[in-house]
């Protein structure tokens, strides 16, 4: 697994990177509440503001951790948003990203690198 | 952070592990670890105990009631006189265009006035309170007195628990009650749209009591965020949000605050900051209200998002000024202001969200029925 600045949690499976948001991430952002997902097809460029998050606090997004095509999103996330919150780093994936390179996952943190960061 | 004030209830907080942000000055908890969505739920269905010992309280006293009475309506446009002993009033402090500089509470406790204000207009509050009313009337801050709200369709039963009196008092009435063997000013009131209890408590006894009501199995903590969703559903105003100096009572929808002694032809008409274009207001009807709107789908619509009366093309019609998800209504719900000849109920609007168009409701307030003890 290796984790983004914003925090978001990135786990290689085969071609495709599996994206959600940490557990750490859930937390501060409390109850979430609305989960807008992008279309499975969908040409997204690295820092695109994909995916919009709202708890009941306040709005904040997800941004493509890579460039590459959307191959398939989590629709359980559009009628229970509240997954987020209890399952971050599992079932509450937000979508599946065929990256046009894999390269750029070498520049993202490791497991221990990340819980540096957030202490 | 440091230099953010501390209520009487911080060290509280922090140990049932609040989460603390700065509101209005004050190092506040904006949730427990239940979240705000239990802690609204709660709320709704038991009791919660809110932290509001940052909003300013003050006395007002002078030679008799009357005087007292007479002088605070030079400043508000309510019906202060009339006011009984024992009662609780909404008021408003206008500015000389009718433009609301603050919402409060006043009641009527005998040989005096108790008044509540906003924690961020306090300051502004208590010097025009002085400003008008001194010496004629004096003005003190109650500076050593928390106050905390009991609010839900358990409160009555928790409360009586500690002074049955409770059970006789009614939606706005105030008394002093013994809780616990201190003497509290307690009032019948709150901004859930739920029954409860507003309690002002000397500070040193705060933590006792609010631990006390906290032993109760139906009585959870509750932040900032769940008072926010709560006071939303109800429809209530958030001073700086859905109300300020730029509203006037009509159109914000508390044309209902101004008592008829106090509107044209009434026994005291006029005679309070901008009398005469509140007054207009309220007769001519007002070019724009605030009204409920309920977005469609799942995404809340929050304070800035402009309303367009078709989903493509046209300026804005509008702009939402509370907005989020309501807990108990299921979905987003939303507060703005919109023009006289769209605020009917079911008007279909749209609201821009990150440059789509998507279709909003005019519904009436509350979006939750409120279940005040009458």
């Amino acid at each position: 697994m290796k984790y983004t600045e914003e925090h978001e949690w990135l786990l290689e499976d085969g071609d495709l990177v599996v994206v959600g948001i940490t557990e750490h991430a859930a937390e501060q952002l409390g109850d979430v509440v609305f989960v807008e997902l992008p279309e499975v097809g969908a040409e997204v460029t690295k820092d695109d503001e994909i995916v919009v998050i709202e708890s009941v606090k306040a709005a904040s997004d997800i941004l493509a951790p890579l460039d590459g095509e959307i191959v398939e999103v989590n629709e359980a996330l559009a009628d229970n948003p509240g997954l987020v919150n209890e399952d971050a780093e599992g079932e509450a994936w937000f979508f599946k990203i065929k990256p046009s390179d894999l390269g750029p996952m070498d520049d993202y943190m490791d497991e221990s690198a990340y819980k540096k960061f957030i202490a | 952070m440091t230099d953010l004030l501390r209520t009487p209830l911080h060290a509280l907080h922090v140990e049932l592990g609040g989460k603390m942000v700065g509101f209005a000055g004050y190092d506040m908890p904006v949730q427990f670890p239940a979240g705000i969505m239990v802690e609204h739920a709660h709320t709704r269905e038991k009791a919660g105990l809110f932290d509001v010992s940052h909003m300013g309280q003050a006395l007002l006293t002078g030679a008799s009631m009357a005087d007292i009475a007479a002088a605070f309506e030079t400043l508000v446009p309510m019906d202060v006189a009339g006011l009984a002993e024992g009662r609780q009033r909404y008021g408003l402090f206008l500015n000389p265009e009718g433009g609301i500089l603050d919402d409060l509470m006043f009641a009527n406790r005998g040989d005096h006035l108790y008044v509540v204000v906003n924690a961020a207009c306090k300051t502004a509050d208590i010097a025009r309170m002085k400003a008008a009313l001194e010496p004629g009337v004096v003005v003190t801050t109650v500076t050593d007195r928390a106050l905390l709200a009991l609010q839900g369709p358990q409160a009555e039963h928790v409360l009586s628990g500690l002074n049955a009196a409770v059970l006789d008092m009614g939606f706005m009435d105030v008394a002093t009650l013994s809780l616990d063997g201190v003497d509290c000013w307690v009032s019948r009131s709150g901004y859930t749209g739920e029954d409860g209890f507003e309690i002002s408590v000397p500070e040193r006894h705060a933590e006792p009591l609010a631990r006390l009501l906290l032993n109760h199995e139906d009585v959870m903590p509750i932040g900032l965020g769940a008072r926010d969703s709560l006071r939303l559903e109800a429809g209530l105003c958030l001073y700086g949000h859905d109300i300020d100096e730029t509203t006037l009572p009509a159109e914000a929808g508390l044309g209902w605050a101004i008592q008829k002694a106090r509107r044209a032809g009434g026994a005291r008409a006029g005679g309070f900051p901008g009398a005469r274009e509140v007054l207009a207001q309220l007769a001519d009807g007002p070019a724009r209200r605030r009204v409920g709107l309920r977005p469609e789908g799942r995404a809340p619509m929050r304070e800035g998002v402009e309303l367009f009366a078709e989903p493509e093309g046209g300026a804005p019609v509008g702009t939402i000024t509370s907005g989020g998800f309501g807990p108990t209504v299921g979905g987003p719900v939303a507060m703005g202001y919109v023009p006289a000849g769209l605020s009917g109920e079911g008007t279909r609007l749209y609201g821009e969200l990150r440059g789509k168009r998507l279709p909003v409701t005019v519904t009436a307030l509350p979006f939750v029925a409120a279940r005040f003890k009458r």
